[in-house]
């Protein structure tokens, strides 16, 4: 406080000369500083508004697709049987999802992901843990993790098939093996890369192992954890396509391949339209548990 | 009194650098001890070995079983709140209690929710200062807490720290690159110089200090065990 009061005081008293060669240094500045605020000041305001404007611009465009793509089809341009029209899949989304096909089979396909997905990242994490707190954890554990890295887990399918059959193992199985993976690989490298000063300070503390693990590598290496699992969700998506349409009697993809035998385009693209809003919904899961978890990031939560 | 350090012929060597050659070093109960010496002279590798994180190759170590280190960067963990951090490693119901206590000690008592990462430098280096007091600890080391602080604010650490000296009667071993810091705060002030003490000098003036002409002949005595003398 009182230092705020007195400097202009002695600013005040200061010969005259330095007193101007002060302020033109601060007209400078704050002619340089002027234009680019004006021009922060604008990018902000512009930044802001096609922000609004944005959405609605591209709510249009799209329906202007639709439009089109529906007048197409009422003039008999595209047959039903090539590409079904807007109406006609909102019409069978809407019986699909009344009559319990869609819900039934959606329950299970999410069923088969969130477990493949529950097992890969408990999995995943117990690996990377091995591996990334022993040398010989390391050793062992990594080498034939980052062979299976080079594997296209895809080309799995039929040894999976041979070995575990077509019940739900082999599709629980594939999304397990595919989104273990990026859980691993992130967590074991977030380990690795924990600062050693920390682990320091904690041994200054006197923390149990187990209390290093927990306040200080768990933590620490959970950014690396969420990169991971967002990879993981999207494979899983991935993995759960190939799988129900390779082989499988209910789930949204077998869905998808029965409607394929009777030329039912509408079926199909209500399926795609599904594993589109599954696949957005679980990314948009994860950024909002990411924002949760990594709140103490001044960029991410916006603290201070 | 378990509260003094006791350091006899102590030798370190990384490859055949030897930093720490037969060095003794006394400290007693309460005592504040500034640690002087030219940087790479061994003094984080002599506060290094004292707080176990470096093993004693040659010699014997004796310290409190209760020490507490607080480093140049505060070491905070930045997805813990200020109070959690402060916590850390303290069991107890009444930890939280304690943790808060601690912070508005070093005047942080309305930043107890707050990240670390949003702290000053000044002010996430108070937390390290009241994560290591609320342990109370025998021997409080710190290796240049205040080196990357302003003058200002530096100046306001060193009252600070002074109180908590006082008032939790820890010996204090402090490494600093800043003669007047040591001036200011030691009991005693101790050179380093090719791993060993070369240079002890008692610090007998009444607290709290005044720059007077025992402070001057001080920092003569100390400017010149630092080779900087003649240049002065
Ligand atoms: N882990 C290590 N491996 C090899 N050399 C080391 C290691 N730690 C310290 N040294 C060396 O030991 C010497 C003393 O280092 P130390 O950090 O104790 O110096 P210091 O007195 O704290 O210096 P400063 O004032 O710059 O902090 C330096 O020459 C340094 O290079
Ligand atoms: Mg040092």
């Amino acid at each position: 406080m009182l230092d705020r009061v007195s400097t202009p005081a002695t600013v005040i008293d200061r010969p005259v000369s330095r007193q101007t060669a002060a302020r033109t240094a601060a007209a400078r500045t704050a002619a340089i500083r002027a234009p680019a605020m004006r021009a922060a000041g604008k990018a902000a305001a512009g930044a802001r508004k096609p922000s609004r404007a944005l959405p609605l611009r591209r709510f249009w465009s799209t329906l202007l697709i639709l439009a089109v793509w529906q007048a197409a089809s009422s003039a008999g341009l595209v047959s039903p049987q090539t590409l079904a029209s807007p109406l006609r899949i909102a019409q069978t989304a809407f019986d699909l999802i009344r009559s319990g096909v869609l819900p039934q089979n959606l329950l299970v396909s999410l069923g088969r992901a969130g477990s493949g997905l529950a097992i890969a990242i408990a999995v995943g994490i117990a690996l990377a843990l091995i591996a990334g707190l022993s040398r010989i954890g390391e050793d062992v554990v990594d080498a034939p993790m980052q062979m299976l890295r080079t594997l296209p887990a895809l080309a799995l399918v039929p040894l999976f098939i041979l070995w575990f059959g077509i019940g739900e193992t082999p599709k629980i199985a594939l999304v397990a093996l595919g989104a273990m993976i990026p859980v691993y690989l992130n967590l074991s490298k977030g380990i690795r890369a924990i600062d050693p000063k920390l682990l320091e300070m904690g041994r200054t503390l006197g923390l149990s192992r187990m209390a290093v693990i927990r306040h200080i590598v768990l933590p620490g290496a959970l950014p690396d954890l969420l990169t991971g699992l967002r990879f993981s969700v999207g494979i899983s998506w991935l993995m759960l396509v190939v799988a129900e349409q390779v082989n499988a009697s209910t789930g949204i993809g077998h869905m998808m391949m029965d409607a394929q035998d009777f030329l039912r385009t509408d079926i199909i693209l209500v399926g795609l339209l599904v594993y589109a809003l599954l696949g957005l919904l679980s990314d948009l899961a994860v950024r909002m548990l990411e924002r949760h978890l990594l709140r103490w990031r001044p960029v991410a939560g916006g603290a201070r | 009194m378990s509260g003094g350090v006791l350091v006899e012929g102590l030798g370190r060597a990384f490859g055949g650098n030897r930093v720490l050659d037969g060095l003794d070093l006394q400290i007693r109960p309460g005592e504040f001890v500034a640690l002087l010496g030219r940087s790479g002279s061994g003094k984080t590798t002599l506060l290094r070995t004292l707080a176990g994180l470096d093993p004693v190759e040659e010699g014997a170590v004796s310290v409190p079983d209760q020490v507490a280190v607080v480093f140049q960067e505060s070491r905070l963990l930045p997805w813990k709140r200020v109070r959690d951090n402060v916590m850390l490693g303290l069991d107890g119901a009444d930890a939280g209690a304690r943790a808060e206590a601690a912070l508005g000690e070093v005047g942080l008592a309305h930043r107890v929710d707050a990240w670390p990462l949003t702290l000053s430098g000044g002010e996430a280096q108070r937390v390290g200062i009241a994560r290591a007091l609320v342990r109370a600890p025998h021997l409080l080391m710190l290796d240049e807490p205040f080196a990357s602080l302003d003058a200002l604010t530096r100046l306001r650490m060193h009252a600070l720290v002074e109180r908590l000296w006082r008032k939790h009667g820890c010996a204090v071993l402090l490494v600093t690159h800043d003669v007047d810091e040591a001036l200011t705060l030691g009991d005693r002030a101790v050179v380093l110089d090719r791993g060993r003490i070369r240079t002890v000098l008692p610090l007998e003036m009444e607290r709290p200090r005044r720059h007077d002409a025992d402070f001057a002949r001080g920092r003569q005595v100390l400017l010149e065990a630092l080779d900087v003398g003649e240049a002065v």
